[in-house]
């Protein structure tokens, strides 16, 4: 019965997502109030019936009722609570259901925060959000139902893929897709200015809260999605440029990038035309994320299960919401006007260098996605693109975006000079180049790649820390105490100095861990024992273990420096006995400066495992840089001036539209 | 309004190739060996192991070589449908290609499902199987009479595939 309600449910939220789709636009076209404030109850009810069939499938889940295909497919009487709850979207069509009920709280976080906004941009917003929920719900329904029955039922399921079954699996994609179809409201903001003409500065500002909370849920999903793998994968790598790992990346290049374009044309009224057109970019990249992963155009080691039919929808509606965007960008872009001129040398020539570096690093990414598919396509043989090339197509393009995020932020905007810039930053740079040689020195081997990477690392900690200093030093007619010049600095300043920050952690882990890492692989058996990086490693026993839904090889093994223990791990090997897969679980003593990773390959006739261990200095700081980056989001996101200005440009906003209407 | 398409007629061109990429399958991957001679082996027969067999025995005739082991579960998937091949008459003379096995695994495989081979080659160590490009267990080869490579199937066999595939292929090659 449940699964029928929540069927029902699903056509009753498509019928409404149709209404705020088409009501709230035509009554913003035509003036007529009346419809526009249909938007913002329609948006709750979606959201409300949406979360009413997602509680469905939930309860399915939780009820282990396997005449539900979906459920004998993904989850098994075995399989621990938790795990019943985050397989809902263990799969493609919960997976789907996810990204709707996302899209639908999105939404009514923009009807519920939008009140200072005017009415006929809020109903053209909802309206534009409206219609990509309709696209969703109808993929859902006609081809991928979540709720289709298995008659006869299963007798058991055949259990959640055991590489899921992982805590940070469980908040990992929500984390991403809200990230993701975030950048859904920045896109609704674009295009409900494209039809409006409101595309101006007062815009940027609404849309700037918008991108940042987005692109924070997006780097936490990215950051912890690498974490995860990091943990669960049993390989100790970390990125591995999958399809599905560059699908979330490349929304999150672009949305970088509009970040820093939505601060020029709010602060300064420029690059409005590619403002709009990277606002669409991000989305269409999350759209475009979708179907290559949910089409099975690219195989990847997430592989999940392909269809066809599921492929050529999602295509059809890519080009259709993609298409009918672009074609609605080049029919308005053209009025739009240019933004107050700027010399070569200024701040927004440095973010116009940014944006390009960034795009750019995204079409190289999208390029080496989709390769192998164009190669194929023109029936020019197989090939697979790995990280070779991306590591090359990337760092090209970072060193030089890390080498500009020291200087950007110190530059003024139109134009400045480089003499008395380049004497501002000399100190900095002075300490950049010994503090990169002194960090090499001090891991005993310096290598000139990684000084480079270090270099950019330092850079940017000391132009920060320049840009802090100068600003917190006392001025004329301004007194008060350093605490007191700190409290005033803007809330989105402190942000960004923390972003960039976080850059810097993340560059610096990276480029440590890559050059100093080792590893090894060793038969053991119990008390052999062997060394690396100076640890000492012993094999106190070897049994095993079972779990609710496996069993389990498991190694105790101690870690000991300089004869004094230093932890105690339990590296396993489980087979899941319902998909009879072998799964590696990783056992890893971590802090700030090295992580010890211990991982059990194959076990050998004699009865000893291959065991591999390895040192990984500073790897912590790769997701400990996406947590300070995500820092600065939040702070940068939480400025007052948002909410504060937003109130009084809103009586302003009102009053045009009232004369519009 | 020009350099305003451009968006949009690049986006056109991306739709156009992900259209084309819907209708191939990114896990087949052609053989390098199609249209090759086939690699030279010779190898002891799994059931006499003082037997040999070399590739250039069996010149002169279309044969199949089937990548088999007894360890290989999509083997025993597509066992009976060689089975019912080999039972059905007619058809071309199938080798097995026992895959880094055991022999007496490999015996004792053949003797509870069925032995549809000719003669199957003991490939303990899988020298022949490097030659032969395999890299999953069971592949199935299609060698004609000159000796070269005309077609390889990856994955288990399937009655779809020997009807829509390989018997009108061997069919060609004979005629």
């Amino acid at each position: 019965m449940i699964p029928e309600l929540g069927q029902f449910i699903l056509m009753l939220a498509l019928a409404v997502a149709l209404v705020q789709g088409i009501v709230p636009m035509v009554g913003a076209q035509r003036g007529r109030a009346d419809w526009m404030a249909l938007a913002r109850p329609a948006a709750w009810l979606q959201f409300t019936l949406v979360l009413l069939a997602y509680f469905c499938l939930t309860a399915s889940f939780v009820r282990h009722d396997f005449s539900v295909l979906y459920v004998a497919s993904n989850s098994n009487s075995a399989l621990p609570l938790p795990y019943r709850v985050a397989a809902v979207w263990g799969g493609h069509e919960g997976s789907l259901l996810l990204w709707v009920l996302m899209l639908s709280v999105w939404t009514v976080a923009v009807a519920r925060y939008s009140r200072s906004l005017p009415l006929v941009f809020v109903a053209r917003i909802l309206a534009v959000l409206g219609l990509v929920s309709v696209g969703f719900l109808l993929f859902m329904l006609v081809t991928s139902n979540p709720f289709d029955r298995l008659i006869p039922a299963a007798v058991d399921g055949r259990d959640l893929n055991p590489l899921l079954q992982d805590p940070g699996m469980v908040i990992h994609p929500p984390m991403l897709y809200m990230g993701y179809v975030g950048f859904s409201v920045a896109y609704a903001f674009a295009i409900a200015a494209l039809i409006g003409g409101n595309l101006d500065a007062t815009w940027a500002r609404w849309t700037r809260p918008w991108t940042s909370a987005a692109w924070i849920f997006l780097t936490f999903g990215i950051g912890l999605g690498s974490w995860w793998a990091y943990n669960e994968l049993g390989w100790g790598g970390w990125w591995f440029w999958d399809p599905v790992e560059n699908a979330s990346f490349m929304p999150w290049l672009v949305g970088t990038a509009l970040i820093h374009s939505l601060a020029v044309t709010e602060k300064r009224g420029g690059f409005k035309v590619w403002t709009v057109l990277l606002a669409i970019m991000a989305f269409s990249l999350s759209l475009l994320g979708t179907f290559l992963v949910r089409s099975g155009v690219l195989s990847s080691v997430h592989s999940f299960a392909t269809d066809p039919r599921r492929g050529l929808f999602i295509l059809a509606f890519l080009v259709i919401v993609i298409g009918a965007s672009l074609i609605l960008y080049a029919w308005r872009a053209p009025r739009v006007g240019l933004g107050q001129r700027f010399g070569l040398f200024s701040k927004e020539s440095m973010l116009l260098v940014n944006n390009m570096l960034l795009v750019t690093a995204c079409g190289g990414v999208l390029l080496g996605t989709l390769y192998p598919l164009f190669l194929d396509a023109m029936g020019m043989g197989k090939i697979s693109v790995g990280p070779p090339y991306f590591d090359t197509v990337f760092v090209l393009m970072m060193a030089p975006l890390l080498l500009l995020m020291g200087v950007g932020p110190l530059m003024r905007w139109k134009q400045d000079d480089a003499g008395s810039l380049a004497r501002r930053l000399r100190w900095a740079l002075v300490f950049a180049i010994v503090a990169a040689l002194l960090s090499g020195w001090l891991m005993g081997r310096i290598s000139p790649a990684t000084t480079g990477g270090l270099f950019l690392a330092w850079w940017i900690v000391a132009a920060i820390s320049v840009d802090l200093i100068e600003r917190l030093k006392p001025k004329p007619g301004m007194g008060g105490s350093i605490v007191g010049r700190a409290r005033l600095l803007p809330r989105a300043m402190v942000g960004m100095m923390v972003a960039h920050l976080g850059v810097a952690v993340f560059a610096f882990g990276v480029a440590m861990v890559k050059t100093y890492e080792t590893e090894r692989d060793v038969k053991m058996g119990p008390d052999a024992s062997t060394d690396i990086a100076g640890f000492h490693f012993r094999m106190l026993s070897l049994k095993d273990v079972q779990g609710p839904n496996y069993a389990a090889a498991q190694a105790e093994i101690e870690v000991s420096r300089d004869g004094k223990v230093i932890a105690l791990l339990a590296p396993e090997k489980r087979i899941y006995r319902v998909q009879n897969n072998p799964m590696t679980e990783a056992a890893v003593d971590s802090s700030l400066l090295r992580d010890l990773y211990i991982s059990m390959g194959e076990q050998l006739p004699t009865g000893e495992w291959i065991v591999r261990v390895q040192h990984k200095p500073f790897i912590a700081m790769v997701w400990g840089g996406c947590l300070v980056m995500m820092l600065g989001g939040l702070l940068a996101a939480s400025d007052r001036r948002y909410r504060a200005r937003q109130t009084r440009s809103a009586a302003i906003g009102g009053a045009t539209a009232g004369r519009a209407a | 309004m020009r350099r305003f398409l451009l968006p949009l007629v690049l986006f056109l061109v991306l739709a156009g190739f992900l259209a084309v990429g819907l209708s191939l399958d990114p896990r087949e991957v052609p053989s390098p060996l199609v249209g090759k001679p086939a690699p030279a082996f010779q190898a002891a027969a799994l059931a006499r192991p003082d037997a040999t067999i070399k590739r250039d025995d069996l010149l002169g005739k279309v044969w199949l070589l089937n990548v088999w082991a007894s360890w290989c579960g999509a083997c025993r998937d597509e066992h009976p449908v060689l089975v019912a091949y080999a039972r059905k008459g007619g058809g071309v003379p199938v080798y097995g290609l026992n895959y880094k096995d055991k022999r007496e695994d490999g015996l004792g495989w053949l003797q509870k499902f069925g032995n549809p081979y000719t003669e199957s080659l003991f490939d303990p160590e899988g020298r022949i199987g490097i030659d032969y490009g395999v890299y999953g267990v069971p592949e199935t080869f299609v060698i004609d009479k000159a000796g070269v490579i005309r077609y390889k199937h990856i994955g288990p066999l399937t009655p779809e595939v020997m009807r829509d595939k390989l018997e009108p292929l061997l069919r060609k090659l004979n005629a």
